[in-house]
């Protein structure tokens, strides 16, 4: 990316405009490969890549309409639940003897249409999206176990699980990488060049400003969870392949691992700001901790530690770094701190009472 | 989003009259929903109506309810915790394998649940305002490092119901003054933090802080510092809560309490408390956890699989925090219409 398509819209340099976050990630992981290696002599072959790519592609595939989402200055909890509808329905209708030429498309309706119900609620009705993609979360659960309750379908045909864990004929590459890879180019060309991306970022960072501006923003927020639906969907016809098997707690707890790719990718939580080459890099980072991690012999729920603590460093890390910066450039000028900088109400002159409570 | 406290009083008289009776009675007219659809269900299933039903019904929520409490405490800032059910979890498990070794008393067990909860409610607490983190998104971590550090600690061991002392776990069938311990539990909880909401510079600081922090910091009220202790609280809430656990299921692995936080941060939503921060009542969100605990109990008492109970808590989420919205904006109107005559 060069420097003149998104002029206002990058994250603040952490360190004088010399490091990117970007280039903190590269960084990470070099590091993580090397350490990756030191592990085991396989890791760096290419078959080894080509499992930890498919093992995380459908949270990565999410992850590409969360970091519009967010960028708007929403979120969506409600990903994995609809994965999981969506895992669920397919093998609901392909039990019942649907054919999947007519079941796949039917399913990503559903996910759209979830997410039209996530995004008017949202954006017509002015309710806030933490709480209502929290309601949604557990209805597209639950509307997932009443469709296919505890049973698991798993008689597919081979042509539709090859396309969840084959590779690209000739080469290792899995299917599910080229969707993720067609994608993230796709976004990245709307979010990055387009006007429908500098929207979306003026949404975010100033919704009030952007609608006196012209900018549709209750429009553009709803598409945006239909988007997130559909593409959660797919993600969730992509486990299914994978797997071969349709469940209907198929996804259960992976939209933490999608908000931390998200937010690691340098997307700022509060909205407007953030890139999509950031979040593959993340995406990268993650799934390559996670193998080197599984090397390693850590059982994938001790990995959640490791995840949870990325997810909070990816916020302390730039925040700490800018004040630091802030800190030291006031320092050098010799000026006294500006007045909005300091917490108020910690500084601005407590009386006594106040200390005591 | 104006706050509706300073909204409604204006609003007395006029079209939005009944609405913001209704929005102000919340706790209320959740009550008079109970006693309506408790009528209903129990001509359907007359075992509703039965004292072991009800008060079965009422223990299970009043675990729900106490750590509803301190989710309330949080969200009144502004704020969220989605660790909770984490925290709960992991007090449970330590709570269970320290009687199961026998290492501690049944009163020790408890002081040092609830002293863990404090503690993980004070990592919370810290990392929200030390560092400035989003509290979405520093609980979002911590939900995942306090449930890998339950993995983690209990691998793949169960502690029987056998295991426990048996004195222990009978203390949930006990009774006080003919209720329920638990539920005189979560009742006193609920009073004393009601009190404290009401009478205490803190319960005043936190709802200032909640409904409006820039005017919370022109009167000098240090916020962070209130964000710190309501997490703090809602951390040992949530460790009195896993206690409860303990005692009420018995059977204690690494997986205790998964999904809680739905039914917590439900219960608070249903109870009232506004999620932008600055309004409800504690007690609204421990008679949100009732309600939820009642309809769960009455849709399969009337022939509902369980596998509805999921749906129909997202759909009561998502009801609540619309008949939320829009009583607010129609007292709103209300209110600008009575100053405009």
């Amino acid at each position: 990316m060069s420097a003149s398509t998104a002029p206002v819209v990058r994250r603040r340099s952490p360190a004088g405009g010399l490091l990117r976050w970007e280039s903190l990630l590269v960084v990470a992981l070099a590091g993580l490969v090397v350490l990756g290696n030191a592990l085991s002599p396989f890791f760096l072959t290419a078959g080894n890549f080509a499992n930890l790519l498919s093992a995380l592609m459908e949270v990565a595939i999410m992850a590409l309409p969360m970091t519009l989402v967010i960028i708007a200055g929403e979120i969506d909890l409600s990903v994995e639940s609809m994965a999981g509808l969506a895992s669920s329905l397919l093998g609901f209708l392909w039990m019942n003897g649907v054919p999947l030429w007519l079941a796949i498309p039917l399913v990503l309706l559903v996910g759209a249409l979830g997410g039209l119900l996530n995004g008017l609620l949202i954006a017509r009705g002015g309710l806030p999206s933490l709480v209502v993609t929290l309601g949604t979360l557990a209805l597209f659960r639950g509307m997932a176990l009443i469709v296919l309750g505890p049973d698991g379908v798993s008689d597919f045909p081979t042509a539709f699980t090859a396309f969840g864990f084959g590779s690209v004929p000739g080469t290792l590459i899995p299917w599910p990488f080229v969707v993720f890879v067609a994608m993230a180019i796709v976004l990245a060309i709307v979010l990055h060049r387009t006007w429908i991306g500098r929207q979306v970022y003026a949404i975010g960072q100033n919704s009030g400003a952007a609608r006196y501006s012209g900018v549709r923003v209750a429009r553009v927020k709803i598409s945006l969870f239909v988007l997130s639906g559909l593409v959660s969907a797919l993600a969730g016809i992509i486990l299914t392949a994978r797997l071969n098997t349709a469940r209907a707690d198929a996804g259960t707890g992976l939209t933490l691992t999608v908000v931390t790719i998200v937010l690691l990718g340098g997307v700022n939580i509060f909205g407007g700001s953030g890139t999509i080459p950031g979040v593959v890099l993340a995406v990268l980072v993650i799934a390559v901790m996670q193998n080197a991690l599984r090397l390693a012999s850590v059982t994938v729920q001790v990995q959640a530690i490791a995840l949870g603590l990325l997810l909070i460093l990816s916020v302390v890390i730039p925040t700490s770094a800018h004040q630091a910066k802030s800190a030291f450039d006031r320092a050098r000028a010799g000026r006294p701190p500006p007045a909005g900088s300091v917490g108020q109400g910690e500084r601005s002159s407590p009386t006594k009472e106040e200390e005591q409570g | 989003m104006p706050d509706p406290v300073v909204a409604m009083p204006n609003a007395t008289r006029g079209r939005g009259s009944w609405l913001s009776a209704v929005a102000r009675q919340r706790e209320l007219s959740l009550l008079a929903i109970m006693f309506v659809l408790g009528g209903m269900v129990s001509i359907a299933a007359p075992q509703f109506l039965t004292s072991s039903n009800l008060s079965q019904v009422a223990v299970q929520a009043s675990i729900i309810a106490v750590a509803a409490v301190g989710e309330a405490l949080v969200i009144l800032t502004r704020n969220v915790d989605l660790s909770v059910e984490a925290t709960i979890g992991l007090v449970a498990y330590a709570v269970a394998r320290l009687l199961e070794l026998k290492a501690v008393s049944p009163i020790e067990a408890m002081v040092i649940g609830v002293a863990l909860g404090l503690v993980l409610g004070l990592v919370n607490g810290a990392v929200i305002t030390l560092f400035k983190v989003p509290s979405i998104v520093a609980t979002l971590g911590t939900l995942s490092i306090f449930r890998g550090i339950d993995y983690l600690v209990a691998g793949s061991h169960q502690v029987p119901v056998a295991g426990l002392p048996g004195n222990f776990t009978s203390a949930s069938s006990g009774s006080f003054l003919g209720l329920p311990i638990f539920v005189v539990i979560a009742f006193v909880i609920v009073l004393v933090g009601s009190a404290l909401m009401r009478s205490t510079r803190f319960g005043r600081q936190l709802y200032a802080v909640g409904s409006n922090p820039e005017a919370a910091a022109v009167l000098g009220i240090r916020s962070r510092l209130v964000v710190f202790t309501a997490f703090a609280l809602c951390g040992m809430l949530a460790g009195v809560a896993g206690v409860m656990w303990v005692i009420e299921y018995g059977t204690i692995n690494g997986t205790a309490a998964t999904g809680v936080v739905l039914s917590v941060v439900a219960a608070v939503v249903v109870g009232g408390v506004n999620i932008f921060g600055g309004s409800g009542s504690l007690a609204g969100a421990a008679i949100g956890a009732l309600f939820l605990g009642f309809i769960a109990n009455a849709l399969i008492l009337v022939g509902l699989s369980q596998f509805w109970l999921q749906a129909i808590y997202g759909l009561v989420i998502l009801g609540a925090v619309s008949a939320d919205a829009l009583i607010l904006r129609r007292v709103q109107q209300a209110t600008i219409e009575q100053r405009a005559r």
